[in-house]
C-alpha cells in the first residue's frame, strides 16, 4: 500500500448527505475487477445517464474537477453496502481523499486498506469548503496528514481522523504482516479457547 | 468488587487476543461467512500464495448472484454464471463448505446462519457484507467488513479492529398489533438517522426488543447498519435457546445444555456504563414507510409527504426537495395516496417463514393490484412455506414465487425494478438505484408490502388484518 503523507490538486465538491457506497459504484459493477477499469465507472448513474452520455451537472464532469484527487462531501459519505469495490473505484479514478463531516464505519476503514484518506471536519467546515471551491474551482487544496491540516485558499481547517488510522496511512502498513507477528500469541489464544469455549466450534468440525 | 460490564464488553473481551498501545486490538473470529462477492479477497490469498487458515470455520454460500427466477442451472447470463462458479472454485480449493446452488440449504448468508445453528450467541462473526449486523439476534458480536479485511480474516482467522463506543437502544412498552420489528427498526433509524449510531456497537434492550421472537429480533439487528452502527446486538435468552435447539451446526445432547448455561452470562450487568443511551415508547410505534431515498426518511403511514417549503433550513429544504424529485413524489400529500407499480417480498431482512406468513396472512383470499416477487430468505425457509401452503396465496394473489438469494433488493442477479417503476419492498435501502438505474424504493414490513400489493397503493395493513391472525 502507498504511504499517504502530503497531497495536492484539485477538490471536487459532492454536496450530498448520505452519499452511499451504491452511489459510488452501482451493484452491476461489482463484478468488475480492478484490472477492467473500475474507475471509469465511478459514481456511474450520478455522472452518466441513461444514454451514457455525461450530465453536465454532476460536478465530476465539470473541466475543473474532471482530474480532481480530493471529493467533498456532506456528512455520512460512504455509508451503506461494505463494497471495498466502492474504494477502489475512486482511488483508481484519482482520487486520494474525501473530506466530509462523517463516513460510513465500514467505509473509512476499506479506504484505509487501500491508502485513501477520510478525513473529517465540522458540517460548517465542509459547507465552506465546498462553497470556497464552487466560487473558485480552481484554487489547489492541499491536505497534509501529519499535522492533519487542509489548505483550501487562503484558509486553514484542521480535520480528525482516528490516531490508528492515521498512522496506518503515514506508514502504508500491511496488516497481515503485523499479524503474522503475533503468530504465538494467537496459537495460544486459540488453544486456551477451545478448552474455554469448546461449544464454539461447529457441531461435528474439528478445526 | 469487579466493574459492571455491559453484554458488548463481555463479547470484546472474550475474543481479544492482543490490545496495542494505541488501543487497536486483534480479535479472534469464530465464524467468517463469505459469498460470490468474496472473490477480491480470494484473489488478494492467490496473489500471496496464501492458504486459509481456518476453513473449517468458514461457510460459503451463493446468494448476491444466483437467479431467483427461471433456470438457477443454465444461467443466462454469463458473466453471473462466472460469479457463481468462481465461488465454487474458490471454496473447493480451499477446502471450505459451501452451501451452493445445488445444496438444499443453500439461501441468504443472513438466513442459512442462523437456520443452521452456525451462528450461536457468543460467537464473534464476520462477513464481507454490511448486513452481517443480523447474526447479533442470537447474542453473536456480527460486523460487516470489506474485500482486505476478508482476506486477513482468511488468511489468520483473526481481525484488528478499535472497540466501538457502546450505545443501549431500549424500546419500553409493548408493539400494537400490526406493528413489526420493521417499523421498530424504521422508527430508531428515523429518530436518530442513518449515522446516528456510527462508531457505535448497538445492544438493543426493554420490553418491547424482548417481546420480539428470534426472527423479529433478526430483522431489528440487520437495520443497525442502516443506523451507522458496527454491529447489533440482543442478549440471549430462552427464546434463543429455544430456537437453537437441535439446529445441525449447534451444540447437542450434554454440549448444548454446557453451552446454554455459558450463554446465560451473556447479559449486560446491572449498573453497566454506556457511552449512549437512548429510549423509545414500542408502544408508540405505528406501521411505517419510507419516502425518500434514505432509510431515515421514513414516517408513519398515516402521515403526509415533507413539503420542503415547511423545512426549517435550506439544506434540510434542498435535500428534501432533491429525494422527491427522484421518488417523483409531490410534497405535501399523503403518504397513503402513493400508487405502487410492484412489490417484492425477500431479502436478508424480511423473507424468513415469520415473514412470508405476516405477508400471507393479508393476501390470503386477495388479489395484488401490482405484479410482485416473492424469495424466501433460504431454500429451507421456501420449501416449509411451500409446505403450508403460504406459496399457493402469493401465487392466487398473482405475484411470483421465486427462488432464494438477495434477488431484487440490490438487483446484482438481473431481477430489477425498472426505471422509474416504484416499488414496495420489504428490503434494507430505498438508496437511488438500488434495485436498479431509476427504480424508486418504499421500505416497509411485509405485512405492509401485502397490504400496498392489495390496495395498490401505499396503505395501512391494520384494517385488512381485521378478524384475520396475523
Amino acid at each position: 500500500m502507498e504511504k499517504f503523507t502530503r497531497l495536492s490538486g484539485a477538490a471536487c465538491p459532492i454536496d450530498q448527505a448520505n452519499v452511499n457506497t451504491d452511489q459510488i459504484l452501482p451493484a452491476r459493477f461489482l463484478k468488475w475487477t480492478r484490472q477492467m477499469g473500475i474507475g471509469k465507472v465511478l459514481f456511474h448513474d450520478l455522472r452518466f445517464d441513461a444514454e451514457g452520455r455525461e450530465r453536465a451537472d454532476f460536478p465530476l464532469n465539470r473541466p475543473a474537477w474532471r482530474d480532481a484527487k480530493i471529493v467533498v462531501a456532506a456528512r455520512n459519505f460512504g455509508c451503506g453496502s461494505s463494497r471495498e469495490s466502492a474504494v477502489y473505484a475512486l482511488y483508481d479514478y484519482g482520487i486520494r481523499c474525501a473530506i466530509a463531516p462523517s463516513f460510513g464505519d465500514i467505509f473509512s476503514g476499506n479506504a484505509v486498506q487501500n491508502g485513501l484518506l477520510t478525513a473529517a471536519v465540522t458540517d460548517a467546515e465542509a459547507a465552506e469548503i465546498m462553497d470556497t471551491i464552487e466560487r473558485t474551482p480552481d484554487v489547489p487544496v492541499t491536505i497534509d496528514l501529519e499535522a492533519q491540516t487542509i489548505v483550501c485558499g487562503n484558509k486553514i481547517f484542521r480535520f480528525t481522523i482516528d490516531p490508528v488510522r492515521r498512522k496506518r496511512l503515514l506508514n502504508g502498513w500491511d496488516d497481515v504482516a503485523l499479524t503474522e507477528s503475533f503468530r504465538d500469541r494467537v496459537a495460544a489464544f486459540k488453544a486456551a479457547d477451545r478448552a474455554q469455549r469448546p461449544w464454539a466450534v461447529p457441531r461435528g468440525e474439528v478445526p | 468488587m469487579t466493574e459492571p460490564l455491559t453484554l458488548i464488553d463481555k463479547l470484546w473481551s472474550a475474543h481479544e487476543i492482543v490490545r496495542r498501545d494505541d488501543g487497536e486490538s486483534l480479535l479472534w473470529v469464530d465464524r467468517h461467512y463469505v459469498h460470490e462477492g468474496s472473490f477480491h479477497a480470494f484473489g488478494k490469498l492467490a496473489g500471496r500464495g496464501a492458504a486459509v487458515a481456518e476453513p473449517r470455520l468458514t461457510f460459503a454460500v451463493a446468494d448476491h448472484y444466483v437467479p431467483t427466477r427461471g433456470s438457477r442451472r443454465d444461467i443466462a447470463n454469463p458473466e453471473i454464471g462466472r460469479m457463481v462458479r468462481q465461488v465454487e472454485e474458490n471454496t473447493a480449493k480451499h477446502g471450505i463448505r459451501l452451501f451452493g446452488l445445488d445444496d438444499p440449504r443453500q439461501g441468504i448468508v443472513h438466513v442459512v446462519g442462523p437456520e443452521q445453528g452456525l451462528t450461536l450467541p457468543g460467537l464473534l462473526i464476520v462477513c464481507g457484507d454490511s448486513h452481517t449486523s443480523t447474526h447479533g439476534a442470537l447474542g453473536a458480536y456480527a460486523f460487516g467488513i470489506g474485500a482486505s479485511e476478508v482476506a486477513h480474516v482468511l488468511m489468520t482467522q483473526t481481525i484488528w479492529q478499535k472497540k466501538p463506543q457502546r450505545m443501549r437502544i431500549m424500546v419500553t412498552g409493548h408493539a400494537a398489533p400490526g406493528v413489526a420489528a420493521k417499523d421498530m427498526a424504521l422508527a430508531i433509524i428515523a429518530r436518530i438517522g442513518t449515522d446516528g449510531a456510527t462508531g457505535c456497537a448497538v445492544e438493543y434492550a426493554g420490553p418491547a426488543v424482548r417481546a420480539l421472537t428470534i426472527e423479529g429480533r433478526l430483522t431489528l439487528c440487520n437495520m443497525s447498519i442502516e443506523a451507522g452502527a458496527r454491529c447489533g446486538v440482543i442478549a440471549p435468552d430462552d427464546a434463543t435457546f429455544a430456537y437453537l435447539k437441535g439446529r445441525p451446526y449447534a451444540p447437542d445432547d450434554a454440549d448444548f445444555e454446557r453451552a446454554v448455561a455459558a450463554w446465560s452470562q451473556l447479559a449486560t450487568d446491572a449498573d453497566a456504563a454506556f457511552d449512549r443511551e437512548i429510549s423509545l415508547d414500542g408502544g408508540e410505534i405505528a406501521p411505517i414507510v419510507t419516502w425518500g431515498t434514505s432509510p431515515e426518511d421514513a414516517l408513519p403511514i398515516d402521515a403526509r409527504v415533507p413539503d420542503p417549503a415547511r423545512e426549517g433550513s435550506a439544506d434540510r429544504a434542498k435535500r428534501v426537495r432533491d429525494a422527491l424529485d427522484y421518488m417523483g413524489i409531490a410534497p405535501g400529500g399523503r403518504l397513503m395516496d402513493i400508487a405502487v407499480d410492484r412489490v417484492f417480498i425477500g431479502s436478508c431482512t424480511n423473507a424468513r417463514i415469520e415473514d412470508l406468513r405476516a405477508a400471507a396472512a393479508v393476501l390470503a383470499g386477495r388479489r395484488s393490484k401490482v405484479p410482485g416477487l416473492v424469495s424466501a430468505g433460504s431454500s429451507l425457509v421456501k420449501q416449509q412455506a411451500e409446505q403450508e401452503g403460504l406459496d399457493r396465496i402469493f401465487r392466487e394473489a398473482g405475484l411470483e414465487w421465486g427462488e432464494s438469494g438477495c434477488s431484487m433488493c440490490v438487483g446484482i442477479n438481473g431481477d430489477l425494478v425498472a426505471p422509474g417503476e416504484r416499488c414496495a419492498s420489504t428490503t434494507n435501502r430505498n438508496f437511488r438505484g438500488r434495485q436498479g438505474p431509476g427504480a424508486r424504493t418504499h421500505l416497509m414490513s411485509p405485512a405492509m408490502v401485502a397490504a400496498a400489493a392489495v390496495h395498490g397503493h401505499l396503505a395501512d395493513v391494520r384494517p385488512l388484518l381485521a378478524g384475520r391472525s396475523a
